[in-house]
């Protein structure tokens, strides 16, 4: 039955409020650009009908394993069930649901989207604004330099061209990629990319977490990571330096000390300087860096001065590169939270984000599912309604993140297409 | 019922030196003719299959003789011996176990050798195309099997056998390689210019190399991979292990409807399980005359008997009342084998949270995953405490963990402050810290704890857990440590 949100007053929109959550899913969730993106073709095929869907139900009941025939299958089950969030697996060899009736061994992972996750936690030891859950558009400067660099580097080096940024909803991004070249990697493969891309390693008891230079930390970077560290510059000046300034505190600038050559005459002058003067900012001690190691480099002291040079890039990258949490690229059956999904602590919907305006995005404009309902409170009657139908989506800050969608979908479903098409005219 | 010999099959060009390996379809010949011989060359992409009468014995002692080669190709390959060593071992044991002669050998029988060979990879295929688990060991050490027949092949065979696989790369042409010019040269390493003029790559899809992408020693751009000539070798092997997966995961689907003779049925069963049991000699074993632990008694044992490992995660998880996922895993699965049943887990863990997490989120997120270490939940597996091999090799910390071995993981400065902190007998000024750092340093981590041992233990130096042996599991360390206490 129908829950008249409209007339009822007591609604308060809270999104752990399973009322509020049928109601996006009944009117907001879209369902068609959905189907289509996972299935990437308009009748339902292996890749919606054999893939997982994991459901998170309210009192933190979990079932896996489920998988639907087509897009009205789901959408029915999604309502049935009222899940506080829902994941997404890959094809498996076999129905997912099906899986007691078939021989041990039988469901194995086959196909699944390339997918990367970022999330905020990595970052808690560099960042200074917030911690913990908390997260604020200066800390989101790590982040955006983060998928900038990863859209760059999956674009340009690997080749993929259909890639979906996704906010977590709270404080972390992921990535889809749908390229079938993407779909078809095996977890090896998988693995290789991710421990290509990985640089920052080590655990909490590691002060230095770059060794990106061979075994003799003199070889030249891999050409993949000079691209990376053009553009990271930047963003370390922007947000290392000013937003963050991460070196002010003595902590932060002991740090950045400790991750420099031990060499007392300039190390030691710049600790001395730091000490005297408490209240230097970040992008003056890094001038004074910079100021003390350049005059260095045309002298006889060449060695030095190279030396300090790889350690200041591998400071940059330390603060600013990417930190990926690898386990979740690695394996086809990991489990990620879907788009359009509602976050249940913050209620902001899981809406694509643009990797090109990705440093003017702003967690806290993104639409919550309160703010959405409310703005279908104030629907036009259906007399006011003119010509087409009109999906209700369309009358609510939605609607610009499900056009974006759709316009992705769209180029997804053009490449299988002609992929199909060039593979029936082989068969000729 | 062997051809005597087969030195007649010696290419008839190869003292005319063809010493560059060029791979392209187009310079390849197809005027060869199959000569009388099966076995043209010493390697074997084991692309057909053989079709000859064998008797039963043949069947199993060739397929024994090759899973012992293999398996001792995996443990040791776990062993992390230096590359060099490594070869050499393998070398003296297939000599021994599984000799395949060059075409050039003398006083050999190749083809007694080479069917030997190509009748036991078959015969292993049917036992090992089974579970998806089976498949992979078996494809890893074939593949390793055949780098190493590789490398030590005679180089004019080897280009040999390459034209005869006729593999279709493609060649990145002079233009390209220059508008490349210096990533391409980056990533060659040791830039000679002498070598980067004479070097050629091929273009391939990155995916088709994934070690070369791994280990960032190939040049990318718009998903291809530029492989230079002299990494070659990567390229064939992924081939080799490429080809072999799909042809094993063919074989197990149609192995039901194989109408298998009975007599072979029991055989190849036999032959998959013994690769098995071979894996489990780095596993503990927990004996029976050390007394059950309570939860009660953890925090003494640890004080006396943890190793460096458990004892920095119990520390951590005392100061902080929490641990990460695999932090948890590592310490849970070790305090099993060292006697904690699981009521007695479920108690220490409880009161370990203490009062920064409710009951019910301790019984709903933590308890779960304490049973299933036990067995008790999900597949029901009772896994087996954690070697050192598997906590240096596996799930690497990330920034936030805690878990994995100190030496490894820990920076030089963390480690030594660590150590002198934990156990009060270790001397900052004395050699024998500096001793353990420098194994550290050349990765001999094994070694470093079992000094440690050595020296919190009061023991000479070079006994180890007893006449010799290094700590190789952390189940081992503190056994043998109540041993003796007692």
């Amino acid at each position: 039955m129908p829950i008249p949100i409209k007339d009822d007053p007591m609604v308060d929109y809270d999104p752990s409020s399973p009322q509020v959550m049928n109601a996006f899913y009944r009117r907001l969730f879209p369902y068609r650009p959905f189907f289509l993106w996972l299935n990437q073709d308009h009748a339902p095929a292996k890749l919606f009908t054999h893939r997982e869907f994991a459901f998170t139900l309210a009192g933190d009941v979990y079932i896996r394993y489920n998988s639907f025939h087509s897009a009205d299958d789901f959408k029915k089950e999604l309502l049935r069930l009222n899940p506080s969030r829902f994941e997404i697996g890959p094809q498996y060899s076999a129905r997912p649901r099906d899986r007691k009736t078939l021989a041990a061994g039988a469901l194995q992972p086959q196909r699944r989207e390339l997918v990367f996750d970022i999330d905020m936690t990595d970052y808690d030891e560099i960042r200074t604004c917030c911690t913990d859950k908390k997260i604020c558009k200066r800390c989101w400067g790590y982040i955006a330099a983060a998928v900038k660099v990863l859209d760059q580097t999956l674009r340009e080096t690997f080749g993929f061209k259909h890639l979906l940024w996704v906010y977590s909803g709270r404080r972390g991004i992921h990535c889809w990629i749908s390229d079938s070249q993407a779909l078809d990697l095996n977890d090896d493969q998988r693995k290789a990319i991710v421990t290509f891309l990985e640089v920052i390693k080590g655990s909490k008891e590691q002060m230095k977490k770059v060794n990106v230079r061979g075994s003799n930390g003199e070889a030249p970077l891999h050409p993949f990571l000079e691209d990376t560290l053009q553009t990271l510059k930047f963003d370390f000046a922007r947000v290392c330096l000013e937003e963050q300034d991460c070196f002010r505190s003595e902590r932060g600038w002991e740090t950045l000390l400790s991750l420099l050559p031990q060499d007392r005459d300039i190390t030691g002058t710049l600790r001395n300087l730091w000490q005297s003067d408490p209240g230097r900012s970040s992008s003056d001690k890094w001038h004074d860096l910079q100021s003390r190691v350049a005059p260095l480099e045309d002298s006889d002291q060449h060695k030095t001065f190279r030396r300090y040079q790889r350690a200041m890039q591998d400071i940059i990258l330390q603060y600013t590169y990417p930190r990926i949490d690898s386990e979740v690229s690695k394996h086809r059956n990991h489990l990620l939270k879907s788009p359009f999904c509602i976050h249940p602590g913050t209620g902001r919907v899981c809406i694509p984000v643009n990797p090109s305006l990705v440093d003017e995005f702003d967690p806290d404009t993104v639409p919550t599912v309160g703010e959405l309902l409310s703005q279908l409170d104030h629907l036009p009657s259906e007399e006011e309604q003119k010509g087409r139908k009109i999906e209700d989506y369309e009358h609510t800050s939605l609607k610009p993140y499900v056009e974006m969608f759709e316009k992705h979908v769209a180029a997804i479903l053009r490449d299988t297409r002609a992929l199909k098409v060039k593979e029936e005219s082989m068969e000729f | 019922m062997f051809k005597p010999s087969t030195r007649h099959n010696i290419p008839a060009g190869s003292s005319s030196a063809a010493l560059e390996v060029k791979l392209n379809k187009r310079h390849f010949s197809f005027g060869e003719q199959e000569q009388s011989s099966r076995y043209r060359h010493r390697l074997n992409f084991y692309s057909k299959p053989p079709s000859l009468d064998i008797t039963i014995d043949e069947f199993e002692s060739f397929a024994i003789a090759r899973l012992r080669v293999l398996s001792y190709i995996e443990s040791l390959s776990h062993r992390s011996l230096p590359y060099q060593q490594f070869s050499s071992t393998v070398a003296t044991y297939l000599k021994q176990h599984l000799p395949l002669a060059s075409n050039t050998a003398r006083n050999v029988d190749l083809e007694a050798e080479r069917r030997k060979d190509e009748i036991g990879h078959w015969v292993l295929r049917l036992a090992f195309c089974r579970s998806p688990d089976l498949r992979a060991r078996f494809v890893r050490s074939e593949v390793a099997l055949f780098k190493h027949r590789f490398e030590t092949d005679d180089f004019v065979e080897r280009a040999e056998f390459l034209r005869s696989l006729k593999f279709d790369w493609e060649l990145v042409d002079e233009t390209e390689k220059m508008s490349s010019a210096s990533q391409l040269r980056t990533c060659l390493g040791q830039g000679k210019e002498d070598t980067f003029k004479v070097e050629s790559w091929f273009k391939v899809p990155w995916w088709t190399v994934p070690d070369l992408v791994g280990s960032r020693r190939v040049f990318i751009k718009g998903g291809m991979a530029y492989v230079p000539q002299s990494l070659q070798l990567s390229l064939v092997l992924q081939a080799f292990a490429a080809r072999l997966e799909r042809a094993l995961e063919i074989t197990a689907k149609n192995l039901p409807r194989l109408d298998e003779d009975e007599r072979l049925g029991p055989v190849i069963e036999h032959l998959a399980a013994s690769f098995l049991s071979g894996i489990g000699t780095s596993d503990f074993q927990p004996s029976e005359n050390n007394a059950a632990v309570t939860a009660e008694m953890v925090d003494d044992v640890a004080r006396k008997h943890f190793p460096p490992c458990m004892r920095n995660l119990y520390d951590r998880l005392k100061r902080d009342s929490h641990l990460k996922h695999f932090g948890r895993l590592q310490l849970g699965l070790f305090l099993k084998g060292i006697g904690l049943p699981l009521d007695e887990a479920i108690v220490f863990w409880r009161k370990m949270y203490g009062s920064t997490m409710s009951d019910d989120k301790f019984n709903k997120e933590y308890k779960y995953n304490i049973r299933h270490g036990y067995g008790q939940e999900g597949k029901r597996t009772n896994y087996p405490p954690r070697s050192c091999q598997q906590i240096l090799t596996q799930n690497q910390p990330g920034t936030q963990d805690t878990h994995g071995c100190p030496f490894r993981h820990f920076s030089p400065e963390t480690l030594s402050s660590f150590l002198l902190s934990t156990y009060p007998t270790l001397d900052r000024s004395s050699n024998d810290l500096k001793e353990i750092m420098d194994s550290v340093k050349n990765s001999h981590y094994h070694l470093s704890c079992t000094r440690v041992f050595e020296l919190t233990h009061g023991i000479k130096k070079g006994e180890g857990l007893g006449s010799g042996e290094s700590v190789t599991h952390p189940n081992k360390w503190t056994e043998r440590s109540r041993d003796l206490e007692k």
